[in-house]
This record gives C-alpha cells, sequence and structure tokens, in this order.
C-alpha cells in the first residue's frame, strides 16, 4: 500500500482553499443524495460514485481556465461539478428527464456541459483519453494555449488507448494533462491482481514527460502539482501524466462497498475514511482560523443547492418517447 | 472537361480542402510515403507541411480517436488507414465514439471527422490485405459510408464528406486508382446517400458497390449483346443508400441483382434485397441475386485468388439467371 500524506499542503490563500472546500462538499454531498436515491430504486442508471476522490477533481480543475476542457469517464460526476457544471441538469440527466445535460440519452455515465469545457464522458474507460490528445492536438493547430486534461483510473491504463495515447502526446509535445485516478480498483480486482507492480507513475518517465505521484487526498498538493502541469503545457514543453493515490468509498457500482459481493477491503476502507480529503481540508482551514459557523454556512448552502438539484430532477418532465430517434445525426454545420 | 485518374482526384479534394479551410488536417499512416497511399496524398506534406500532413507512429486506436477529439474540438480531420484492416484496431473510437457522439450528447456536441480506408486486395496480399468490411460499418447508426467508383465521384465525396459534419466512413479501392475520368478543377460535392445511373436499361437492375460499378458497365455490355438491356447503378453511397433510386429502378426492370465485392451474410446487398423485396414486391420477376466474394478470408495464392474475386461474367450471368427464372411455372417473357 503507497503511504498518503494524513495532511494538506500550505501555501495556498484561505479563500483559496474554501473555494476546493466547496467543490468538494458539492461532490460529496451531490453524491451521498444520489447513493440514497439508487440505493432506494429512484435512481435506476448505474452510478459509479465518487466519494472518497474529491479532492483530485476539485485540485485539478481549480488549476483549468474555462477554456481548457476535461474528458472524463464513467466515475465523472465530480469532473462535471468541479469543472463548473451545474447540478440541476446532472441531477436532471441521471434521473433521465428531458432538461438532463444530454437530454436524457446519456444517464449518469455520458455527462457533458461544453460551456464550462467538460468536453465529454463516456465509459469505455481509456476511451477519452486519445479523445483528449485530439483536443491538445486541436489546441496546438489552432495555437489557443488551451490545455486538455483526461481523467482516468488505474484501470484505464491497461487499455492500449492509453499506451498509444500518452507516445503520440509526448511525440508531439502536445498541451496535454493526463490525470490518473488511482483508487487502486478496477471494478472488483485489486491493482495487485492485474499487474505485478503499483508501478503507473512509471509510465510517464518511459514517454520522457514529466511524470508525478502524488497524494490524491490533499487537495492543495493536487492544485499545485496541476498546476505547474499545466503551466508546462502552455509553455509548450508537452504533456504530464499526474498520479493522483486516493481511494473510492462507494463500490464500483452503486451505494454499496462491494464487500457484498466478497471484496475484502474493509480494514483498507477504515484507513482511507482516515484520510478522508474533505474532513482533512475543513481541519486545516479551522486551523488556519476559518470560523466553524463559516464552514457550517457553506455546508448548508451545498445542501440547499442538492436539495433544489433533486426537486428539480424530480419535477421535470421526461422525454417524449417519440424524440427516440432525434441527434443521431448532427444538423446543419458550418 | 479534364481528364484525371482517381487518386489524382482524392489528392486534389485533400489539397483544395486544405487550402480552403485551415481546420482541414490529415492524419495517418503512410502519409509521407508513397508505399501506402500511392499518388493519392502525392506532395501535401511539402505544400501544407508536416504539422498538417501528419504520419504518424503505429497506433491506429489512438490517432483515429485524436482525430475524432480534435473534430469534436473544432477541427475537420481526414484520417488515413491505407488498409482497411489495419482500422479493426480503431472499432472503439469510430463505433463506441464518433457514432454515438451525437446522440449521447442530444446533438450538444457532434464528430465532423472523415475516416478514410483502401481496401488494397489482390496482389497475393492475402487475408488482412484485402478486405472489405464496409457492413461492419454500415451497420452503425451515426455512421455515413461512402464508396467512390469513379475519378469524379472521388472528388466530390471526400469534399462532402469533409463537409457533412458527422463521422463519415469513406473507403476506396486501390483496384480504382488508375481509372481516369472527367474531374472539374473546381471544388464540388457529391451529396452522400445519392446513388447514379451509369447504363439506362428496362430488363433488369445491376445495383453494384465501388469497383463492381465498372465490373457492372462491362457486363452491361455484354449483356447487350444477347439482347438483354441492363440498368447499371452505382451506389456510391452504402449508408445512407439510395433507396428510392434503386426501388423505382426495380419497379420499372422487375429484376435485381446486386454486385459488392465482399460477404454475402448481412452485407450490404442483403440489405438492399430485404429492403427491395418489401418495397418492389409486387414488380419482382424474379429473386434477387447476389454476385460477392466466397463465404471465405481472402487468400494469397493468385491460383486461389482467381476463384476469390468476382468478375463482370459472374454479373452477366446473376442477370441471366434473373431473365431465366420462371415465375409462378410461366416463363416470365422480356419486357
Amino acid at each position: 500500500m503507497p503511504k498518503t500524506k494524513k495532511a494538506v499542503s500550505t501555501g495556498m490563500s484561505v479563500a483559496g482553499q474554501l473555494g476546493l472546500y466547496r467543490t468538494m462538499l458539492r461532490i460529496r454531498l451531490f453524491e451521498n443524495c444520489l447513493a440514497g436515491l439508487v440505493e432506494h430504486g429512484e435512481v435506476k442508471t448505474p452510478c459509479h460514485l465518487y466519494v472518497g476522490q474529491e479532492a483530485i477533481a476539485a485540485g485539478v480543475c481549480a488549476a483549468l481556465k474555462k477554456s481548457d476542457c476535461v474528458w472524463g469517464n464513467h466515475r465523472s460526476h465530480g469532473h462535471f461539478l468541479a469543472k463548473g457544471g451545474k447540478m440541476r441538469p446532472l441531477m436532471a440527466e441521471i434521473f433521465g428527464k428531458k432538461s438532463g445535460c444530454c437530454g436524457g440519452r446519456g444517464g449518469s455515465m455520458h455527462v457533458i456541459c461544453r460551456e464550462e469545457g467538460v468536453a465529454g464522458t463516456v465509459p469505455i474507460v481509456a476511451a477519452t483519453i486519445p479523445l483528449a490528445v485530439g483536443n491538445a492536438l486541436a489546441n496546438k493547430l489552432k495555437n489557443t494555449k488551451d490545455v486538455a486534461v483526461a481523467f482516468f483510473g488505474d484501470g484505464a491504463t491497461e487499455e492500449g488507448h492509453f499506451q498509444e495515447s500518452v507516445n503520440l502526446a509526448a511525440l508531439y509535445k502536445l498541451p496535454a494533462v493526463f490525470v490518473c485516478e488511482n483508487n487502486m480498483y478496477a471494478s472488483h480486482l485489486g491493482v495487485l491482481e492485474r499487474r505485478v507492480e503499483n508501478n503507473l507513475h512509471e509510465f510517464g518517465n518511459v514517454y520522457r514527460m514529466n511524470s508525478v505521484r502524488t497524494d490524491g487526498n490533499d487537495v492543495v498538493g493536487v492544485y499545485k502539482t496541476t498546476l505547474e502541469a499545466v503551466a508546462r503545457a502552455r509553455k509548450g514543453k508537452g504533456p504530464s501524466f499526474l498520479e493522483f493515490m486516493t481511494y473510492r468509498w462507494y463500490g464500483h457500482v452503486g451505494h454499496r462497498r462491494d464487500m457484498d459481493v466478497g471484496v475484502k477491503r474493509k480494514a483498507e476502507l477504515e484507513d482511507w475514511f482516515r484520510k478522508d480529503p474533505v474532513l482533512l481540508t475543513k481541519n486545516a482551514l479551522e486551523k488556519s482560523g476559518v470560523s466553524v459557523s463559516k464552514l457550517d454556512g457553506i455546508e448548508e448552502q451545498v445542501k440547499a443547492e442538492v436539495a433544489d438539484a433533486l426537486a428539480f430532477a424530480r419535477k421535470e418532465p421526461y422525454p417524449e418517447t417519440r424524440e427516440v430517434s432525434e441527434h443521431v445525426y448532427a444538423g446543419r454545420v458550418k | 472537361m479534364r481528364i484525371i485518374n482517381y487518386a489524382s482526384a482524392i489528392c486534389e479534394a485533400h489539397r483544395q480542402l486544405m487550402k480552403s479551410d485551415p481546420r482541414v488536417f490529415i492524419i495517418g499512416q503512410g502519409l509521407w510515403s508513397p508505399w501506402y497511399a500511392g499518388s493519392s496524398l502525392k506532395d501535401l506534406d511539402k505544400q501544407f507541411g508536416k504539422n498538417r500532413v501528419i504520419d504518424t507512429p503505429v497506433c491506429e486506436n489512438a490517432v483515429t480517436a485524436a482525430a475524432i477529439g480534435a473534430a469534436i474540438s473544432g477541427m475537420r480531420p481526414i484520417v488515413f488507414h491505407p488498409r482497411m484492416d489495419f482500422m479493426l484496431l480503431a472499432m472503439d473510437p469510430i463505433i463506441n465514439q464518433a457514432a454515438n457522439w451525437s446522440y449521447m450528447f442530444a446533438g450538444k456536441s457532434n464528430a465532423p471527422v472523415v475516416i478514410r480506408s483502401v481496401i488494397n486486395r489482390g496482389g497475393e496480399q492475402g487475408a488482412q490485405h484485402s478486405q472489405a468490411l464496409q457492413a461492419l460499418l454500415a451497420h452503425i447508426p451515426g455512421l455515413k459510408v461512402v464508396m467512390p467508383a469513379t475519378p469524379y465521384d472521388a472528388k466530390g465525396l471526400m469534399i462532402a464528406a469533409v463537409k457533412d459534419g458527422n463521422p463519415v466512413m469513406y473507403i476506396d479501392d486501390r483496384w480504382l486508382y488508375e481509372i481516369e475520368g472527367a474531374v472539374p478543377e473546381e471544388m464540388y460535392s457529391v451529396e452522400i446517400g445519392k446513388a447514379a445511373i451509369r447504363r439506362k436499361g428496362k430488363d433488369v437492375t445491376i445495383v453494384a458497390i465501388s469497383y463492381m460499378a465498372k465490373l457492372a458497365l462491362e457486363a452491361g455490355k455484354a449483356l447487350a449483346k444477347n439482347g438483354i438491356d441492363a440498368e447499371v447503378i452505382d451506389l456510391r453511397s452504402v449508408k445512407p443508400w439510395d433507396a428510392d433510386m434503386v426501388c423505382s429502378s426495380v419497379k420499372k426492370t422487375g429484376r435485381l441483382v446486386v454486385a459488392e465485392a465482399a460477404w454475402k451474410t448481412c452485407g450490404v446487398s442483403a440489405d438492399i434485397a430485404a429492403v427491395v423485396s418489401r418495397e418492389a414486391f409486387d414488380r419482382l420477376e424474379a429473386p434477387v441475386e447476389r454476385v460477392t466474394l466466397p463465404e471465405t478470408p481472402a487468400p494469397a495464392s493468385k491460383a486461389l485468388e482467381a476463384g476469390y474475386y468476382p468478375s463482370a461474367t459472374d454479373i452477366v450471368k446473376a442477370a441471366e439467371k434473373t431473365i431465366s427464372r420462371r415465375k409462378n411455372g410461366l416463363q416470365s417473357a422480356l419486357r
């Protein structure tokens, strides 16, 4: 098991840290709400929950501009919210409603928010890695200085997409940041059941790119690491491979912990509960002198946002069944 | 009008597209070498630079996906797969990503990419350098598939594909590269989904795809000598395919032969037969005949190849079979 620091990095303004805290809390409370909806059968679309990993989405996205695009996977509610997506269209999409971000065609696993730079998320686990490379290639050809970010898990590095993509990005010095969220599981299999060593960070070295392994539960550390990678990319110094060590609290899919399906991770889970990225940040903020009432106030606001999104999603109409064949092909384009 | 060959027409389409639209770039294997593309991409790297004409490492999957990602990000890429067989390594980006992209996101994003692949059969190349897999692609909602058979269409369909806004699979055949024809010098589009009547006739309709369109015309001439007046349709697009033109022709002739140098089972020819049997049921005088490859992989030895690829004679025989077919126990007369 890799060693993980229990502290939060320092050297960031309190206002900045409060922003990260709010983002993490938005993900945490949104998804805990969702877990309940899944458990009670109100939500049917397969939901792959991100709880436990919030510091990565929050820290990475805080280092990006709106015009930088992120590409995600099946576990991307956190990426969507952290990049600026609103809860209402996300919740409505998960409910299969017409006002969902994909009009009910995507469900939990396919979400998009182009105006905030969420380019798309899909459940073929490594599939958006080369799409992000293409985004970076477009940025380079257009000379926009924007950066493309691919979020993926440790399992995705086992697909050929990944190896081919990092080679291309390194070879062409593309403005891409590969964010590997190593939560040490691909579905039900632990990382050491899938590879000889848990050494993913070494991939970056093979392709001679900036390659970092660091604590994924330290949100300020994630932010700073990403900021450096993004700055390199903007300067034309090529891509980075960032491996953030973390752990997902829920099981692969749904509201359970996967111990019900034979995954032995009780001790691990308890260990990682103690490294709760949201709580670590909250404690650090208190230590910096932020009042409890201020932190409670943020929590109340986020709770209200979740409640609003839920009420919205429940009352919105479903798409008309007759719309099923719309959007197979793009409309008129320039 | 100016006469140029098929490969030059493809090349000219690329050149004019790149000149007129800075979003267009070409990416794939073999772009800087005549080994793979023949003269169909000749000197484009010299004219537009290696940043816009990108000869890549051997990674069909990531290259295809990167082009799709660039398309989603506002570019107009053309991917090149010098052997269609190699493109099989890129089925996730093509089928899961590009084809589904518009639908999954309710039209909020789209993937305007052209993915060109070459059927490179013959020459004793065997099973993995010879396949014609258009049916696999035509099966997928969200993709369009074009297969030009003339220099005019080779240019016009490439331009239409780049301007389309959807993922378009552009499939050409190395056997067509030297074929010459009239090609306008200016830019023009050939509408995707529209077939072309290459020979008017009244006795039997022959629908042919890609190189088979050339053989179908030869068959048409041979049939005429035997007093059979064949109508030859070059399908040009296999997804969507021009059911209106094909069905109205069959309603006139009452007979149909589909010629496709690909496998029969679940082939494009099967789809055409199914649609025609429904739309022209009352007018059919004979069962639909299909001229296809045998249901085997491509062999290498020329002795085996000789029995593999269908010829104009095979089309003639199929057409004659539809004419001689008895319907309801009666010899159906030539009209």
